[in-house]
């Protein structure tokens, strides 16, 4: 386990959402705003970590007929935590994630990696995993927020980015900017990845 | 009476979970690909949603409420659900098991499905009463009955065409449920009872 491999695996090979497919719900529906992905990344960043960490220490001693139910109560634990902590001392980022950041509960990333990787690998891999994963969301939530904020509103954190003539392409902030701008860069990905492996073959 | 109506008529088309709130996204990308099983998935959502907002909001009401324990509602919550759903499915292989081998494999999803959770908060979030609550959480799940419908009718076409490399599989549908969003957003102007 090195953390090179691992951190590629996170951020392109294996990311969270543009490979895997996970966790899209959070993706498409907060990232109208830097700040709101930034809010939503690192609070999955810190969640998927520490549950990552504690799944981890608990695997041996977890009955694997109740495992889902007891992963589900710790992230519940750290997730309840989180939300507290962010509207305390960050309470607008708080308010604008609104309903997503209890429902990081049910995001299929942190459960995932619970079920796939944490119940078993060793405490030090499962911490590296959660972070790299958690970066490799974050990343893709930044993306998606400066494509929809930049584009839709011209703006980046609220700031005035493009000139003032700049025609703004309103319907990426809407709904459908989010599937849409989320299909784009899957596929993207898909391309980005397909091409090595076509230049390999045609070396041969 | 009017209350009522415009909440159900809100939660099917105007606020629609899938296609303006990004509730369930997962399940509706992952059990359409076929209508018969968009059908299984969107009626047990509907059923458990209903379910859950009930006893979600009496949870609430009668014991997180007045013991002061609000800030623990997630933890509560996901808990009744995942027993909810554990329920449902011991009840419905005894005494419904028509019922039960068809919808089988889609209950042990539900209870990571996000618009049951989410349901459940925002019911609490919006102050509803017991009735406008259950009636949210039937009528989210009729939405979302409908959306899942309507896209797995459209991807069991979209299967034939043939898209560019790159956009083949998944990239296609999330396209295909931006246009329906779009095409959802169309009700955003309705508003029969003022």
């Amino acid at each position: 386990m090195n953390f090179g491999k691992q951190f590629k695996e996170g951020v392109i090979t294996n990311n969270p959402v543009l490979v895997q497919l996970l966790g899209m719900c959070s993706t498409m529906a907060i990232t109208t705003s830097i700040m709101n992905g930034l809010g939503m990344g690192v609070s999955v960043l810190i969640i998927l970590t520490a549950s990552n960490i504690a799944i981890s220490a608990i695997r041996k001693i977890v009955p694997n007929k109740i495992r889902i139910a007891m992963y589900i109560v710790v992230v519940a634990g750290f997730v309840t935590c989180v939300d507290l902590l962010l509207q305390a001392f960050l309470p607008a980022i708080a308010s604008s994630l609104g309903v997503f950041i209890p429902l990081i509960v049910v995001n299929c990333i942190i459960l995932g990696r619970a079920e796939s990787f944490a119940s078993k690998e060793s405490i030090g891999a499962s911490a590296v995993d959660g972070i790299c994963q958690g970066i490799g969301y974050t990343l893709v939530l930044l993306a998606m927020c400066i494509v929809r904020e930049l584009l839709g509103a011209g703006t980046l954190a609220g700031v005035q980015i493009m000139p003032s003539g700049y025609q703004t392409i309103g319907v990426l902030t809407l709904p459908v900017g989010g599937f849409m701008v989320l299909g784009a860069l899957i596929a993207a990905m898909q391309w980005a990845l397909n091409r090595p492996k076509k230049a390999a073959k045609e070396e041969k | 009476m009017k209350e009522i109506f415009s909440i159900a008529l809100g939660a099917i088309l105007v606020n629609n979970f899938i296609f303006s709130q990004f509730l369930g996204i997962c399940p509706f990308m992952g059990v359409s690909k076929k209508v018969d099983t968009a059908v299984g998935m969107g009626v047990a959502v509907t059923f458990v949603m209903g379910l859950a907002s009930a006893f979600t909001w009496l949870a609430n009401e009668f014991l997180l409420v007045p013991l002061k324990l609000e800030y623990m509602q997630t933890v509560a919550f996901i808990l009744i659900i995942a027993a909810l759903v554990q329920f449902v499915e011991m009840f419905l292989q005894k005494s419904l098991p028509a019922l039960y081998t068809a919808l089988g494999i889609y209950l042990p999803l539900i209870t990571t499905n996000c618009a049951v959770l989410g349901v459940a908060l925002l019911n609490v979030q919006n102050g509803y009463n017991f009735i406008e609550s259950v009636v949210y959480g039937i009528t989210g799940g009729l939405g979302f009955l409908l959306a899942i419908v309507l896209f797995a009718s459209i991807r069991e076409r979209t299967v034939f065409a043939d898209p560019p490399k790159a956009f083949e599989g998944f990239p296609i549908a999330l396209v295909t449920a931006g246009l329906m969003a779009l095409a959802f957003m169309g009700f955003s102007g309705a508003n029969v009872f003022g």
